[in-house]
């Protein structure tokens, strides 16, 4: 770990004061993902804003939907009640990743903003050009096994390592921020292009202070395809918000995990569902439009039929045509496998 | 007669320290002056340091020295053998590369300086400083194009243990097979990743004028250890002392590869103070050791009947250049049934890779893995029950050596498996079970681990306020030592467990072998055995000379130590306590030393450790995610000493194993040899959501010939054998056979 500075803010606008008249300065809010990178000498900050202690801590009604401060912790949103019922995607999301210790440090607006889980960025010996740019990309022609079906450059292929991410895009969630200004959630976070040392649009010093749900009154869910049963990254993921007209679906929005540098939106497969009925091929027929343009590599090839088959299963659920695996809004429902040991109800 | 208290399932006695944070593990102890290592490591795999740039290292704040292979101290060869266990060439078990004595370069993570500093961040920071520049060669990092490719003779140096043999006449005996299976089964590099990473501490001090080195070290191998260092740093044996109470897990780790404590031993000569290097994370996949790759092939002959007549196992599996340490894959395929023809090879190739070491099961856990699921095949092919094509070809003798077993009751373990899992109300017929979406499998598999013994020494000392201590340099690395070792203590002392203590991780009490091979309880324990009656001896002398005692006169033979008192054996009422007799001799103690080995029993039966493992398995097979339902096993391993922390092991032994066949896999960047994935987080062990229901039984039958407590080792017998349940329980869930470990989702579904 390189030495480094640490104050810590008492309002929004002395953290971004702070930040943004130093550079090399950074906000730090858990440290859950920042810490570790320091530890593996990826990051270098000057200087380090602690923002934990500011009030941002609310989940409050917003315009028909929920504002969630960006302080919050990703244990109190995941078990917020109201947001548990209204948008189970983001409970799902939230508590199908990491661990009870990592939740009850990392803020709702630091997890979206963590960093890439391709291997080649956490060591400093590999060519990497999100941590040092112009130096290449390892992962290329290297070990892949992780990497992006979609929108990958020549200068990167990582993905995006959030599973709240991708719920809060299927639920076309916003930021704000102290720009002032908002923006939409699929596009905060960036494609690698030919910088992808940029994972996100924010400005040095701008800071998140809260997330914004749009009302919405359909069911949505969140699974997730892992290694390990608990603690693992996505290996695929994907989040759906159904929204119901009758018998007919009104709008469908579906966002993947895994798959890109960002989470990724399919816009193809979401027009191909609106105003249809929910039916098995319908389902599969968007999935295959949504891994339609997939460019998979070396070693991820595996993520296209998973991925189709995990779009298939996570429609089949949220429109109800097949149970879940657990209680919505649970972890049990997002997790594809469910988790060792005997079937508490054999169905 | 005093309550027994071996066979009890007494609560860990290190317990509460461990859980209070009372325990002291390496890194931990507070010495005085410390001063703190870190190290840079070499980037690339194969080349030379062409320069070494240490300047903005050295002016960094806090730097008190540099050593790099420029300026370090040169050190002699590892010895060629050390007891018994041959150390350098084909088929020894480390590496004879040592830190900082070379510009070349042989692995990735290779050590290449430590920097030395106040506090254990500047020197991590400094460390990031050292600028290298290297010439660079292409790496081999390819089993199959590997250009030093050999065949070792032995393992670990051991006549009895050939890793080149041929019984009978397997190849015309297979051609001949009416059935025949041939296979490969793959096998990915995993790593122990035990809790507590590598440490020492090294301090130097002048003891009569001569240097005198003192380690803290997370060592298994005391006396390994000590020797090594010894002969390394060119000291005598006696001016190296290493300490070691606890051990965060190992594994197979800690034991044999010693780049961390010569690193802190020159890093603490060079500045004059003691120094600690800790290890990161990320350095345990260079430095700590690893199980090595494997290829496997597989072939079976068989009758219709399912007989088998001809059983081969090749191994390819790699080390690096400077180990040669191979994966013994036959350990099984050599014993395991009563086949007439069996041949088994093993090739090592040379990579730039750091060098395997054992891990839990060396080449029982994934030879086994590639054997037992053959074995699934191959009754596959004969329309056959598994557990029945095994009791087919039981074999009644050990078929290589032809000795007889020291003890085998592996009928009943597959009988009782059967029950627990629920084996006969199963639907045989692959792909036929399913709950839900997913689908459901039934799996089984052979187990067993040699029961190991080998000679120890011990210390017991009677106090005259009753209690006593008995010591000896073995190891606690969780497995239970402390907790075992003084329950045979005190029934060999005749005392409440309370009023015994036992010592131990500390290379001044009498010699113990590395903890390793399970064999420690085997050898510890008689050894502690002979050291409590030395101590009860010495005391039945002074009694019967004391003319006070009421053992006055008696023979030594007539008494018998009860309940703390010795007293005559045809009058227990006659007698007295242990303290008593001390505090009249105005004694404060009797001390005793006792030693154990194993005697011609050795070479007259084969000891084994026998075992029967089931899985049932859920598969949902659109995602290829596979979790366990359960696990039932049932195993042979003589008496056990302690259920409770037998149990623990076990159960500890079969997790290992889960993560061993469902997600444990090390990568090595294909171009450059890399470790790839360097974390807990990205390299995957089980967690508790992929733990199943265990459920362990024992037989509990003490062999007979071990020794005189009947008990073997437990250590790794867990591991070996459940790989290959679950993955026979994943054929029988889906009707396919996966033939590469680990079985990660875009296996299944994808391949």
């Amino acid at each position: 770990m390189h030495p480094f500075q640490y104050q810590r803010a008492d309002s929004a606008d002395q953290a971004v004061a702070a930040v943004a008249k130093t550079p090399g300065a950074t906000f730090i809010a858990g440290g859950t993902s920042h810490l570790d990178l320091m530890k593996e000498d990826v990051h270098h900050p000057s200087l380090l804003v602690d923002v934990s202690a500011l009030p941002l801590k609310q989940i409050t009604a917003f315009e028909g939907g929920v504002r969630i401060g960006a302080g919050v912790s990703n244990t109190a949103a995941a078990y917020h009640p109201d947001l548990q019922q209204r948008y189970a995607a983001m409970s799902e999301a939230l508590l199908a990743g990491a661990s009870v210790q990592i939740r009850n440090m990392a803020s709702m607006a630091g997890n979206p903003l963590q960093r890439t889980r391709c291997p080649y960025f956490r060591d400093p010996a590999q060519a990497c050009n999100k941590r040092t740019p112009g130096s290449g990309c390892a992962a290329i022609g290297g070990y892949n096994h992780v990497h992006a079906l979609f929108g990958a450059s020549k200068a990167c292929i990582a993905t995006h390592p959030s599973d709240l991410a991708v719920a809060l895009a299927a639920l076309d969630a916003r930021v704000q921020t102290t720009g002032p200004r908002t923006i939409a959630f699929p596009e905060l976070l960036r494609l690698p292009g030919d910088t992808p040392h940029l994972d996100t649009v924010l400005e040095h010093g701008e800071l998140i202070t809260a997330i914004d749900l749009p009302a919405f009154a359909g069911r949505s869910h969140y699974l997730k395809v892992r290694e390990r049963a608990s603690y693992a990254y996505a290996l695929v993921s994907c989040a759906v918000a159904l929204e119901m007209d009758g018998p007919k679906i009104r709008r469908a929005r579906v966002a993947l995990g895994g798959v890109a540098h960002k989470p990724w939106r399919v816009g193809p497969a979401e027009a191909l569902l609106a105003g249809q009925l929910p039916t098995e091929q319908l389902f599969q027929a968007a999935a295959n439009a949504a891994f339609a343009d997939a460019k998979p590599l070396e070693h991820n090839a595996y993520k296209i039929p998973m991925g189709r088959n995990l779009m298939v299963r996570a429609l089949l659920e949220t429109s109800g045509l097949q149970p879940m695996q657990g209680p919505a809004g649970t972890a049990f429902a997002a997790s594809v496998g469910g988790v060792a040991g005997r079937l508490a109800t054999p169905r | 007669m005093t309550t027994q208290a071996t066979g009890k399932p007494l609560d860990r006695v290190d317990g509460r320290l461990k859980v209070t944070g009372a325990a002291r593990f390496t890194a931990e102890w507070d010495v005085p002056n410390l001063a703190y290592g870190a190290v840079a490591s070499s980037a690339i795999a194969h080349g030379t340091v062409r320069s070494i740039d240490v300047s903005a290292a050295r002016k960094a704040p806090g730097v008190l020295a540099v050593l790099t292979h420029e300026n370090a101290p040169r050190l002699q060869p590892i010895p060629e053998k050390i007891g018994e266990t041959q150390f350098r060439g084909e088929g020894g078990i480390s590496e004879t590369l040592q830190p900082l004595q070379t510009a070349a370069i042989e692995y990735a993570g290779q050590p290449l300086a430590v920097v030395v500093a106040d506090t254990h961040e500047r020197a991590r920071y400094a460390a990031t400083l050292v600028r290298v520049a290297y010439e660079e060669r292409p790496p081999q990092l390819a089993m199959a194009t590997a250009s030093r490719k050999t065949l070792p003779e032995m393992f670990l140096g051991n006549s009895k243990e050939k890793l080149q043999v041929t019984i009978g006449k397997p190849k015309s005996a297979l051609a001949a097979a009416p059935v025949k299976v041939e296979r490969v089964y793959e096998s990915a590099i995993t790593h122990h990743n035990p809790i507590e990473q590598l440490a020492t501490v090294a301090r130097w001090e002048k003891r009569g004028g001569a240097d005198f080195l003192t380690l803290y070290d997370t060592t298994r191998g005391i006396e390994v250890l000590q020797e090594v260092m010894a002969t390394s740093l060119g000291l005598p044996k006696e001016s190296v002392h290493i300490i070691c109470p606890f051990i965060g897990g190992a594994f197979g780790s800690k034991g044999w590869l010693y780049a961390p404590p010569l690193l802190t031993a020159m890093a603490a000569r060079a500045v004059g103070r003691p120094v600690k290097i800790e290890w990161r994370r990320q350095d345990m996949f260079a430095v700590a050791g690893q199980r090595a790759a494997t290829r496997q092939t597989l072939a079976l002959g068989a009758t219709r009947a399912g007989k088998i007549t001809a059983l081969q196992h090749d191994t390819q599996t790699h080390s690096s250049l400077s180990s040669g340490f191979t994966e013994p894959c036959a350990r099984l395929t050599r014993m395991m049934y009563a086949v007439p023809n069996i041949s088994f090879t093993h090739q090592l190739s040379h990579l730039h890779l750091p060098s395997p070491c054992p891990m839990r099961g060396p080449g029982e856990t994934v030879g086994s893995w590639a054997l037992e699921c053959a074995m699934d095949e191959l009754a596959t092919e004969l329309n056959l029950d598994p557990v029945e094509l095994r009791l087919r070809n039981y074999a009644d003798k050990n078929p290589e050596t032809g000795k007889p077993w020291s003890s085998k009751n592996l009928r009943q373990c597959y009988a009782r498996g059967k029950e627990l899992i629920g084996w006969d109300q199963r639907n045989p017929k692959p792909r036929s079970m399913r709950e839900g979406t997913q689908l459901i499998g039934y799996g089984m598999a052979s187990t067993m681990y040699p029961a190991g013994r080998g000679e120890a020494q011990a210390r017991a000392t009677i106090f005259a306020d009753g209690r006593a201590l008995v010591q000896s340099a073995t190891h606690e690395l969780g497995n239970g030592a402390y907790t075992i070792f003084r329950q045979i203590s005190a029934d060999a002392l005749s005392l409440p467990i309370e009023r015994v203590r036992f010592e131990l991780g500390d290379s001044a009490l009498p010699s113990a072998p590395t903890t390793g091979g399970s064999v420690t309880t085997a050898t510890v324990g008689p050894a502690a055995q002979a050291a409590a009656r030395a101590a009860l001896a010495a005391l039945k002398n002074l009694a019967v000379r004391d003319a006070e005692s009421p053992l006055f006169g008696a023979a030594t033979e007539a008494i018998d130590a009860q309940e703390g008192r010795l007293v005559l054996k045809t009058n227990p009422a006659k007698g007295e306590e242990y303290g008593a007799i001390l505090r009249r001799a105005k004694l404060p103690s009797v001390i005793a030393m006792g030693g154990a080995k194993p005697g011609e029993e050795k070479d007259k039966y084969s000891f084994y450790s026998f075992g029967a493992v089931f899985a049932q398995v859920r598969v949902d097979e659109a995602s290829g995610s596979i979790r366990v339902a359960r696990l039932c096993a049932v195993y042979d391993a003589g008496r056990l000493m302690n259920p409770k922390t037998a149990h623990s092991q076990i159960i500890g032994g079969m997790a290992m194993g889960v993560g061993a066949t469902l997600m444990e896999a090390t990568h090595y960047d294909p171009r450059n040899g890399r470790a790839v994935v360097r974390n807990l987080a990205d390299y995957h062990v089980p967690s508790c959501a992929d733990t199943p229901d265990m459920t362990v039984e024992w037989l509990n039958i003490p062999d007979p010939h071990i020794s005189e407590l009947g008990a073997r080792g437990i250590g790794e017998i867990g591991c070996v054998g459940t790989p290959a349940a679950i993955t026979n329980a994943v054929f029988h869930a889906t009707g396919r056979r996966l033939r590469s470990l680990p079985l990660t989702p875009d296996k299944l579904a994808f391949s």
